[in-house]
């Protein structure tokens, strides 16, 4: 055991993440992201129970350029979140296993989390 | 192939955590239920009313009432069994791991309730 010169096998630095992998950390990540934005769900809500001045006050913040870009933040990482974690619910059912159903369902992932946050945004403006 | 379990241990399949596969499954469950809930939300928080009024008469409506109370509950049900998972992947120190998961469950404890009071309070008008 005091040979520590043996050579060792190439470690997360030095692979190039494939997709999947990149997908499968990010859902982690975005997951935390949630965990924490989530808080701005509670905020809205009790700003708006405790008083109007209060909710007003909260939403002319979250009308400015950094509310607004906190937002579109916010939903992205909740459907990247969402598109994923319906991509392991068909995993968790034995689905989508196969190498190239992997890659694709991927792409769609991705392409999907942009869909829905540019269709969120452009209905949410006009309504 | 020898089994040292009990013949009581192996019926219940609780395994040794005592609680079988029920975080797996209740992490799912509450997946399942905000796939709806999430498409839902999303538009609603793009399109914020900046008038308090407008929101009142809307979390006020029995069906949104209802909507977002099993929103904040799931949400927090949710993120509290996911955080679990990533604390004790990346927490080695048994006990740092400890008071970061008590912190962490006591947090999700604690949000979600002022978010279904919240809502409550809205609803009913006080």
């Amino acid at each position: 055991m005091s040979n520590n010169n043996h050579p060792v096998s190439p470690h997360l630095q030095i692979y190039r993440l494939p997709l999947t992998a990149l997908l499968s950390i990010t859902h982690r990540i975005t997951g935390v992201i949630l965990a924490i934005g989530s808080l701005l769900l509670v905020w809205i809500l009790s700003a708006a129970a405790h008083s109007a001045e209060y909710y007003a006050m909260l939403a002319t913040h979250l009308q400015a350029w950094y509310g607004q870009v906190f937002l579109l933040g916010f939903l992205f990482s909740l459907y990247l979140h969402f598109c994923s974690g319906i991509r392991h619910l068909f995993w968790d059912v034995g689905y989508g296993f196969e190498l190239e159903t992997v890659d694709l369902t991927a792409r769609l992932v991705i392409v999907m989390a942009l869909v829905l946050t540019a269709a969120t945004w452009i209905v949410g403006r006009a309504g | 192939m020898s089994d040292l379990r009990t013949p009581l241990a192996r019926v219940k399949g609780l395994g040794s955590a005592r609680d079988g596969t029920s975080h797996f499954w209740h992490q799912r469950l509450t997946a399942l239920l905000l796939v709806p809930l999430v498409l839902w939300i999303g538009f609603c928080i793009a399109a914020l009313p900046a008038e308090h009024g407008t929101l009142v008469n809307w979390v006020q409506q029995p069906l949104v009432t209802v909507a977002l109370l099993l929103l904040v509950i799931a949400v927090f049900y949710h993120a509290q069994l996911g955080l679990q998972v990533v604390i004790e992947d990346y927490f080695s120190s048994h006990a740092r791991r400890t008071v970061v998961l008590l912190l962490s469950n006591l947090l999700c404890l604690l949000f979600g309730t002022v978010g279904v009071v919240s809502v409550l309070k809205i609803a009913f008008g006080a």
